[in-house]
Formats: C-alpha cells, structure tokens, sequence
C-alpha cells in the first residue's frame, strides 16, 4: 500500500516495524527500530499515572519468565509490563523446575512452546543461550540478559531515560563506569548509544575493559583515568562490581577500586553540572557509587526503573505485533 | 485515481458550529461537559468544536485527547504499525458527560475502543459521540448522536480528511481503494 489512506499516517517519516519477533540482543536492531521501542514507550509510561495502569491490549497472549539466574528488577519488571499489557505471566523458578532434574535448555523451552507460550523471557548465564532458544522454537524469545553478552531492555531503559532527560542522544558525551568486560549491560549501551550517535567513553581498569573492544566499536573512546574521563560528561552510567564473577582477581582490593573507580561527589564535578547518573542496580552502595550521588538529584536510578517497565511494554507489544506478520 | 470532494471548507466549518450548538443544547448543563477526541483527526476537530462551543456559552470546556492504539481489538489480525500518541485527559471524567469527537463514524470499533480506554478512567454520567462524516457499514451497535454529514459508502470506498491542521486545504474526500 504505498497511498496514505488516513492523515495520521502523514505525519509519520516512513512505515517501519519490528524486523525479527525476538529481542536478543541491540545489536541486531537498526536505528530506527530502536527509536520505534523508544517512541513507543512513551505513551505506555503515562498509563502508569492512572489509578488502573493496565490495558487491554496483549489480552489472551501468555508470557514465559524463564530465568537461570537470580533477578529482582528485571523479572519484576517484566512481569509487570506483560500484567499492564492484560498478558497472562508464569514464572518458572528453575530451581524448583526440571531443570534440576537435568532437563536441557531447549527441552525446557519446547515444552513452555507446547503449553502455547507466546513469549519466553530468558535470562541465563551463558552468552547466546537466548538465541539457540530462538533457533528451536516458536514463541518470541526476549533476551533479559545472557553471560557477558548483552541485556538489551536495560540497554533500551538507559537510552530512554537519557532520551527523555536531555531531549536527545546524538551528539551527548556518555561515559560508562567499571567492568565493562563482563557486563551485558554495557555491551547492549554501547550498541544503542553507537547507533544513536552518541559519543561514548569507556572507563574502567584495564583488566575489566576487553583488548579488543576498538574493533567492534572504533569510534568509543577508552580512558583509565575516571576524573578525566568524566570531564564535560552529560551522562555517567555506572556498572554494579559484580562479585559473584569472582572479581577478585582483576583488581587488587575492593578498597582500591573504589578509591579510583567509585563515584562520589567530589569526582562527579568533572562532569557537566547537570550530569545524569544512571545505575543498572543493584547498588553496591560505597563501593561503586557512594549514597550521596545515588541519591543526588543529578541519579535517575529509580526513574530507570519506572521507564524499564513502559520499555518491555513498548517491546512486547511491537513483538506481538511482528508474530502476526508470518 | 477519482476523488470526489464530499465536505469544503466552508462546509466544514458550517458543520462545527452546528455540532457544537446541538452539544450545548443537549447538556443544559454546561459545567458538565467535556470533549474527547480521538487522535489523530478527532484530537482538530474537537478542538474545533469546543472553540465553537466557547463562542456560544463564554467558557472554556476541558477538552482531552484520547489515543486508542492499545486498545484495538486487531491487534494480531492485521499487519499495521501505528505510531502510538499520548491519551490526555487531566481532568475529572467522573459525571461528567463526555463527548468522544471522531472524523468519521465506520464499523464503530473505535469507538468501542475509546469507550473501553474511557471506562478504565472513571465513571462518566454519559458518553456520546460526535463526528464529521457517518459513512455508515457499522460492524458493532454504535450510535452517533451528533453527525455532520451522513455518506453512503461501501467498503471498497476511503473517505479522507485533508485539514488545516495538517497542512492541507481543510476538505473532505472520497475515493475508491481499489483505482489507487
């Protein structure tokens, strides 16, 4: 149909939807399928101001939390996202499940696809977990963060908040703080800030920043030293130390790396004044952040958490509507 | 492609007033009134209308906007991305009675839709429903209390409206799908 059959359709630059009914990663997104989950979310951030912060729209559809790995937010967040939608949720707590009885991966998600799952949430610990899923079955697979690899709604929430604060991404000077090694969070950040044209400065100590991170992102800037990185920042988006990734043996102290990667206030005066801090959570409160940034005016961290729901609302409800198309 | 013009602008504007005299002259009470309109075309021409409305009672009424995209009933039947917008209705619809304000009255599904967005937001005394064009072909049992302009149509037809507010020369035309 190339007529424009109503003037809302006018206003619109050019008809674009979702390309793949998984969400796995930012990386296989383009620019423009971001700024549409972006877009899409804002309208569903203003239910949440009504006394019933539910619509009807994902009615009748069910939606898989299947997570390998302990999560607070994120399994809340996605399940109040798909309840707001009128989704129907199960959990599965795979350590009361099958799994424990040795049931693989993909067992397990073609018998949640046979109960006419339409959606499977899955986070694991292995990088790619959620992308054999989607090789194997039928239901739309999210990816609410595997291994290193990527997290892409806390990727989509970041931007968002960025985007909704500052008005823009393009252009803004976003440093992100820690280990960037094994997060997935600042991997599926740097493919959207990348693609939204931000200008991204990775800081960290060198043992937590991969060797070879230049090759897939030449226009990121790495800089070791945090008072110099952060100088002219417009936003700083600081990573949890995650202990249970045996961190001990990349930094010398937990002490020494909060001494020189740990945000406090008197650091934070290298940024802009109007400096946004962002933090994936959970806090390590004094460790990576110190509790009078995380609770300054300059943190959006709770804001995050807010807008990480209206997102993976935005995100299933573009995904249901790409499962229609084939 | 033959495009018959069905509504000028002159015509348009003749309409407005006369709906907006028809509102006024049902709701006697005139504090109770709201306008809603539907987005994209409904958001103009309530806005329109509650110009209108203003010039005959000296008041502002309050005047929201409704967005019915997550309310549609074929979401998973039909392949078309709409560009949600923001529902805003910052005041109290409890009462009240609330007109919802469309372009053009079709299967009535829309205005099922905003009924249901409207029922999630309070109790409203009534709802009615306002539009430019009643083309007719109602696949739900929805009832238009004010029209402008009653059309026969058929399914193969298209009725668009090219407003001002938009950037277009404010008439209102018909035209067959199928010669596009």
């Amino acid at each position: 149909m190339t007529k424009k059959t109503n003037s809302e359709e006018f206003s619109l630059p050019q008809k674009i939807s979702l390309k793949q009914k998984h969400l796995l990663g930012l990386e296989y997104l383009s620019k423009e399928e971001i700024l549409l989950i972006l877009d899409t979310a804002k309208p569903f951030k203003t239910i949440f101001t009504r006394s019933i912060k539910k619509v009807p729209t994902l009615r009748g559809r069910s939606v898989v939390l299947l997570f390998y790995e302990p999560s607070t937010r994120t399994r809340t967040s996605f399940e109040l996202a798909a309840k707001r939608l009128s989704a129907d949720t199960v959990n599965i707590a795979v350590q009361l499940s099958s799994v424990q009885k040795g049931e693989s991966l993909i067992d397990t998600a073609k018998t949640l696809e046979s109960m006419k799952s339409d959606f499977i949430v899955i986070r694991h610990s292995y990088s790619g977990a959620p992308h054999i899923l989607a090789q194997n079955v039928s239901s739309s697979i999210i990816n609410a963060g595997d291994g290193f690899h990527e997290h892409p709604t806390q990727g989509l929430l970041d931007i968002f908040t960025i985007r909704e604060k500052k008005g823009k991404v393009e252009g803004l000077k976003v440093v992100i703080v820690g280990d960037i090694l094994h997060s997935r969070v600042a991997r599926s950040n740097l493919w959207g800030l990348t693609k939204l044209s931000a200008r991204v400065v990775l800081c960290g100590p060198p043992t937590l920043i991969p060797k070879d991170i230049d090759k897939i992102f030449p226009q990121v800037e790495i800089e070791h030293d945090l008072d110099k990185a952060l100088r002219n920042a417009d936003v700083v988006n600081i990573l949890r130390v995650q202990f249970e990734r045996q961190l001990e043996h990349f930094f010398p102290s937990v002490r020494e790396y909060s001494l020189l990667y740990g945000m406090t206030k008197q650091r934070l005066k290298n940024a802009k004044s109007d400096v946004l801090v962002l933090h994936p959570g959970p806090m390590n409160r004094g460790i990576e952040i110190t509790t009078d940034v995380a609770d300054s005016l300059n943190s959006v961290i709770n804001e995050q958490v807010t807008n990480g729901i209206a997102v993976r609302m935005a995100v299933l409800y573009l995904l249901s509507l790409v499962n229609t198309n084939q | 492609m033959k495009t018959k013009t069905i509504l000028t602008h002159k015509e348009i504007k003749k309409i407005i007033a006369t709906l907006a005299k028809k509102i006024v002259k049902k709701f006697t009470n005139i504090n109770n009134i709201a306008l809603v309109g539907i987005h994209t075309n409904g958001v103009y021409i309530a806005q329109r209308i509650a110009k209108e409305i203003k010039k005959i009672v000296k008041k502002d009424i309050p005047l929201g906007t409704l967005d019915i995209t997550f309310y549609r009933d074929d979401i998973g039947y039909r392949n078309k991305i709409r560009y949600a917008k923001d529902t805003n209705i910052n005041f109290d619809i409890n009462n009240k009675n609330i007109v919802l304000v469309d372009d053009v009255l079709y299967t009535g599904r829309t205005i099922r839709a905003a009924m249901e967005q409207l029922l999630d937001l309070g109790r409203p005394q009534t709802i009615s429903v306002a539009v430019l064009v009643d083309r007719g072909l109602r696949e739900l049992p929805i009832y238009a209390e004010f029209v402008g302009k009653k059309v026969r149509t058929t399914h193969e037809q298209q009725i668009e409206l090219l407003l001002k507010e938009v950037g277009a020369k404010d008439i209102v035309v018909i035209y067959d799908k199928k010669n596009e």
